[in-house]
Parts: structure tokens; sequence; C-alpha cells
């Protein structure tokens, strides 16, 4: 009895240990200053690898995505005769809601696991420790370019996102089902607010950026140094990222953004 | 691979998003810059508005030229003000234009519709349109044809 609660209150203090460290490491990596010119080259080849190398999987998923709205869309709507509004649906749908989300669940699982594994690795192989033994503070030369690199890449991700999804839309909708396109265009240009829908969803994915790179650079410094460590590190990376990015999405549709 | 070819592929993926965004902004959100200085507002008052909303379409025979910019009380006469703003100063309106509030389709959004009249003279910056037609009220036809029936 007392184990379960001694084990009970472990578990929390666990939990509060944690998120106080990484609030810490949070607020080192924003406020740390290395040299400009180093950081700037670093911050270019880190959204290479986070940024750039996403953008084939990000197309082919998102012109999936759009196609397939397309298609349910069509099921339903034919039942109405309102196939019109079929632009507007796919439309809102991802600029709203898929976009940002089915994004950053991409990026977590692409991007921020590879960061994790990679930080990761340092640690194990102790190249962090050496870094602070010749007097490099790591968390501004290697964890700070890679979190600023994830918080950028995102909202740049997802637009493409959004644009790939809408084209998919398009192509099935109008093309292979044969609903006008001029109404579908007009439908959509008539029902889509560029401040509403568009830039209230890319908030959220800047939102999602910051969160699931905190969560990966975060799980990769705090990695238990062994080959298991890593591994541990790097699901916990993918898992935590994903249930933050859906209960953010959540809170910000319902709390922040309301109206919607 | 080479510092040089790195930066080039990162360039050439932000002016992607940006490009992107601008695709978004004017094909997929019809974000058009509505020139400010061209356009003109014109004020009428509805007994019922219906459920028109902020930003429907302002038509003469079907063809927009302008939105509703706002819908207020009158606190003094209970009636419903609707500011529209006219994109162009090109849609000249004369005083006596006549303003309907009607429904695209069966279920569709509500739309303000405008009769031009004949008057030689012009609507301007503010200008009041007198005669207005309210919206149909579904449940107040269907109530007034029971009640006919009844008889």
């Amino acid at each position: 009895m007392i184990n379960l609660f001694a084990s009970l209150g472990r578990a929390a203090l666990d939990l509060c240990a944690n998120l106080g460290r990484a609030g810490i490491m949070l607020v080192l990596v924003v406020v740390r200053r290395s040299t400009v010119r180093h950081s700037f080259r670093a911050l270019i080849t880190q959204l290479y690898s986070v940024g750039v190398l996403s953008v084939p999987i990000i197309i082919v998923s998102g012109a999936f995505i759009g196609m397939v709205v397309g298609l349910q869309g069509h099921h339903t709507l034919e039942k109405f005769g309102a196939t019109e509004a079929l632009g507007q649906l796919v439309a809102l749908s991802v600029v709203r809601e898929l976009g940002p989300v089915v994004a950053a669940l991409l990026f977590a699982g692409r991007a921020c696991s590879a960061l994790t594994a990679e930080i990761g690795l340092m640690k194990t192989t102790n190249q962090l420790a050496r870094m602070e033994m010749m007097g490099v503070d790591p968390l501004g030369y290697v964890i700070a370019p890679r979190f600023w690199a994830g918080v950028i890449s995102l909202p740049l991700l997802t637009i493409i996102f959004d644009l790939v999804a809408i084209w998919g839309g398009y192509i099935v909708t109008v093309k292979l089902l044969n609903v006008d396109g001029g109404t579908f265009w007009s439908n959509m240009q008539a029902n889509v607010q560029f401040y509403d829908d568009v830039l209230k969803g890319l908030f959220k994915s800047v939102v999602f950026g910051i969160v699931a790179t905190w969560v990966a650079v975060y799980q990769g410094n705090q990695c238990v140094p062994t080959a298991e460590g890593i591994g541990r590190a790097t699901t916990n990376t993918v898992v935590y990222a994903s249930l933050a990015i859906l209960g953010l999405d959540f809170i910000l549709t319902a709390v922040i953004l309301g109206g919607w | 691979m080479k510092q040089r070819t790195i930066d080039v592929i990162v360039g050439v993926f932000v002016l992607a998003a940006a490009i992107a965004l601008l695709v978004l902004a004017m094909k997929i959100s019809g974000l058009t810059n509505t020139n400010k200085s061209t356009s003109y507002h014109i004020k009428a008052d509805f007994d019922n508005v219906g459920s028109l909303k902020i930003g429907a379409p302002v038509s003469i025979s079907g063809v927009k030229i302008g939105d509703v910019d706002s819908i207020t009380l009158d606190p003094q006469t209970y009636r419903a003000v609707v500011l529209m703003e006219i994109s162009s100063k090109e849609s000249v309106l004369p005083t006596d234009t006549s303003a309907s509030i009607f429904t695209e389709g069966i279920l569709g959004s509500q739309y303000i519709s405008l009769t031009p009249g004949f008057a030689t003279k012009n609507l301007t910056e503010g200008g009041q349109i007198q005669n207005t037609h309210s919206a149909l009220i579904l449940e107040n036809l269907i109530g007034q044809l029971i009640f006919n029936m009844k008889k």
C-alpha cells in the first residue's frame, strides 16, 4: 500500500522535475547568444536537414489528404446536390485544421525524431561533454540552431502542405468527378478568409513547431547515454510531441482562437 | 555537401513557402487589395435583416459591386442599419435606388440586391437608401400561410 503511494509520488515528482528542466532549457536556448556568424551558418545547415528534407513527405501526404477530403466530401455532398460547395469544404478543412495538424504530426515523426537521435548520439559519444570541456557551450552551439530551425521550418512546411492539399482536392473533384471548376474556386474564395482562416491556421503551426522541437531537443539532451536510451528518447519524442500537438490543437481551437 | 549548395537549397525552400503563402492569400482566400480610396459607403435601414452577415455581397442584377460593412441597431427606431461598401466609384447609384435582402437558393446565405432608380442625382459617401425591402423570414411566411388556410 505504502509502495503504491511511493511510486505515485515518485512519478509526480519526476514529472515536475522534467517539466522544470525542460522549461529551464527552453529559456536558456532562447536567450543564449553564440557568435552571430556561426549561429547563422549552423541555422542554415539545420534548416536544410530539418526543413528541406521534410518537403517530399509533406508534398506527397498533402496531395493525398486533399484528394481524399475531396472524394469523401463529394460522396456526402452529392446526396444533397451541393457539390459546388466542395471547394469551400476542401479549403476550409485543410487550411484551418488538417494542414497545421497533419503537417505537425509528420514533422514530429520525420524531423523531430531525427533531432533527438542526433543529439542523443552526440551525448552518448561524449561530444557534448567534450565541447563543454573546451569551453564551447553545447546549448548555444548544438541545440539552439536545431531548435530555431524546427520553429522556422514547420510554418513554412504547413504553407506548402495547405497549397498542395488544395491542389489535390482540385484534381480529384474538378478533373475526376467533373465538378465545375469555376464554382469550385469562386466558392472557395468567397468563404475562406485570409486573416480568420489562413493566418490563424498558421499561428497554430507556429505553436506546434515550438512545442514539437522543444520536446525533441529536450529528449535528446536528457537521454540515457546508451544505445537503448537513444531508442527510448526517440520514441518518447514522437509520442509526446504528437500528443502535445493534438491536445494543444483542441485548446488553441476552442479557447484561444475562439469563434471557430 | 558544400555549404553554398545548402544555402541555395534553403533559399529555394523559403522562397517556395513565401510564394505558396502568396497563392493562398490571392487565389484561395480571394484577398484582393481593395483600394479604399475608390470605394464609398452607403446606408440603408431595414425592418428586418434576417440572417444577413457582415461581408455578405451587395449586387445589382446579380453582379457583385460591394459588400456589407456593418449591421447595427438604431436605438431610436429599432430598425437595422446596414452599412454597405461599394467597391468602386464607377458604380454610381441614383438616389432613388431600392435595396432588398434575398436568399441564394433555398438554404443559401442572404445578400443585398440593389435596384437602381431613375433619379438624376447619385448617392455619395454616407448616402442613405430610402426604399428598402426586408428579408423574407421563412417562418413568418409559413405562419401566414397556415393562418390564411384556417380562414
